[in-house]
């Protein structure tokens, strides 16, 4: 049995009020996000310091100093930079997550030495040379292969999460199955890997975003993801995701389902 | 006698079939081809993309929207004259280097051909030589560039100093756009112009033209 992991994706320097309080060092701000991040549920925090070009290392280490008395929870150490993931790996105490690799060959190449040795788990993105996936059978090619390199540098399946690459709908109505097709396919020659990735590229470009978002993650689940970097803080998301692992027999004697219940998270 | 307003609310209802029919009514009734193409069908995609602006319309409209003009253009063309449909202002468009995310500059690459302009879409992973290269191969007048990822935005910023450096800059008008660019960082990197849709895009471009 495997609990859905929620990855909280909201310390990202991306987001004006997080990149305001990192530029004034508020770590009350930083604080006060994290725990309630903690407290909705959230598996890992995501901490990324890359939107102040010229200022990720320093933004970054400031980030982990803030966090890490308060977080409970292991972090999701996200940069493309493996200078910045060397240096943030030696501040944390539990095992974090790694945001991420992919097949694209100069962040593979720069990726493979700074994981090789390191205990930790592996966000991998099925995106190669050639961009992004056009069909299942792309996604699970590029699954494959990932799950394959990182295994020869002795990274367990079970600590790889793969990111099949969700994409609009709303430019081909073909891509909801594609991903979904894809996700079953990758968990019949790996049941052990895990699966994850964002959500709301599937509803881009169309109204009513997060009534597509909710139930979207609830058709993945179905076909295998076990995880995904959300808003931890979005109250219905993590209600869909409570109710549909209940769902799908991972929550014993329904016990999540009910105690989501009586705290008032999860309503009819 | 032909209205033009009918082939505009064809196009924002996505009736391909209805507006068919009436460019072909209005070419059975002696209107000009290049007449349909601009008061017709190049109007129609502004409103089009003035709607998809207004958040009044959704890129499933807007696609079938074009590609319904895009029908009406193929049936047109063999009666434009010489030069006539290749008449539009030249735009180069790509993605920066390092980025392979196409979805957002390919609606827009799209609705600028809508519009009329001649539109040389030069792909994905676009270096700054290659931008430079390809306005003085397609005499671009204006250049688009995209980026979808924090990580590839300085990219942009060598792109437009690229352009800037090959004596290029005074002869293009430089438009970005992509999730995480905005206003300022058009502004810091000294683009001409920013627009954070498809639509304003288009309408963005017109008033370079």
């Amino acid at each position: 049995m495997n609990m859905f992991e929620v990855i909280g994706e909201r310390i990202n320097t991306s987001r004006k009020l997080v990149q305001a309080a990192v530029a004034e060092r508020d770590g009350a701000y930083i604080i006060d996000d994290v725990t309630k991040q903690i407290k909705a549920g959230a598996s890992y925090i995501d901490v990324n310091a890359g939107a102040r070009i010229g200022h990720e290392m320093e933004d970054m280490r400031w980030l982990l100093d803030t966090i890490g008395p308060v977080s409970t929870i292991p972090l999701c150490l996200d940069s493309p930079d493996p200078a910045v993931l060397e240096m943030a790996f030696s501040m944390v105490e539990k095992v974090p997550m790694i945001n991420s690799i992919s097949l694209e060959k100069d962040r593979f190449n720069a990726m493979m030495p700074f994981l090789e040795g390191k205990e930790c788990k592996i966000i991998a993105l099925c995106m190669d040379d050639s961009g992004m996936p056009a069909s299942s059978e792309d996604i699970i090619g590029r699954g494959v292969s990932l799950i394959e390199e990182l295994n020869k540098i002795n990274i367990p399946t079970t600590s790889i999460y793969i990111d099949p690459l969700v994409q609009p709908i709303s430019t081909d109505t073909g891509k909801g199955t594609m991903v979904l097709d894809a996700v079953r396919g990758i968990k019949a020659k790996f049941p052990l890997v895990h699966i994850t990735g964002g959500l709301s590229n599937i509803s881009y470009g169309l109204p009513q975003r997060k009534i597509i978002n909710r139930i979207f993650v609830a058709l993945m689940m179905g076909a295998g993801m076990d995880s995904a970097i959300i808003d931890p803080l979005d109250e219905k998301i993590m209600a869909t995701i409570k109710t549909a692992d209940m769902l799908l027999g991972n929550d014993d004697y329904c016990m999540n389902f009910l105690k989501g219940v009586r705290a008032e998270a999860i309503k009819g | 006698m032909t209205d033009f307003n009918t082939m505009t609310e064809k196009l924002v209802t996505c009736d391909a079939e209805g507006l068919l029919l009436i460019v072909q009514t209005a070419l059975d009734e002696g209107v000009a081809a290049q007449d349909i193409l601009t008061k017709g069908l190049i109007a129609g995609m502004d409103v089009v993309g003035e709607k998809m602006e207004n958040g009044d319309m959704f890129i499933p409209e807007v696609l079938m929207a074009a590609h319904a003009m895009g029908k009406c253009v193929t049936m047109l063309k063999p009666l434009l004259a010489e030069g006539e449909a290749t008449d539009g202002v030249s735009v180069i468009i790509g993605t920066v280097k390092g980025d392979l995310h196409d979805i957002g500059k390919n609606l827009v690459a799209m609705m600028l051909e809508s519009s009329g302009m001649t539109v040389h879409d030069l792909g994905v992973d676009i270096s700054p030589e290659d931008f430079v290269a390809k306005i003085t191969e397609t005499n671009a007048k204006i250049v688009c560039i995209s980026a979808l990822l924090t990580t590839t935005m300085p990219m942009m910023k060598r792109t437009v100093d690229a352009i800037r450096e090959s004596g290029l800059r005074d002869k293009v008008k430089i438009m970005v756009g992509g999730a995480p660019v905005t206003q300022t960082f058009a502004d810091e990197i000294g683009a001409d112009g920013y627009a954070p849709d498809a639509g304003s895009a288009s309408k963005l471009a017109k008033s370079y033209a």
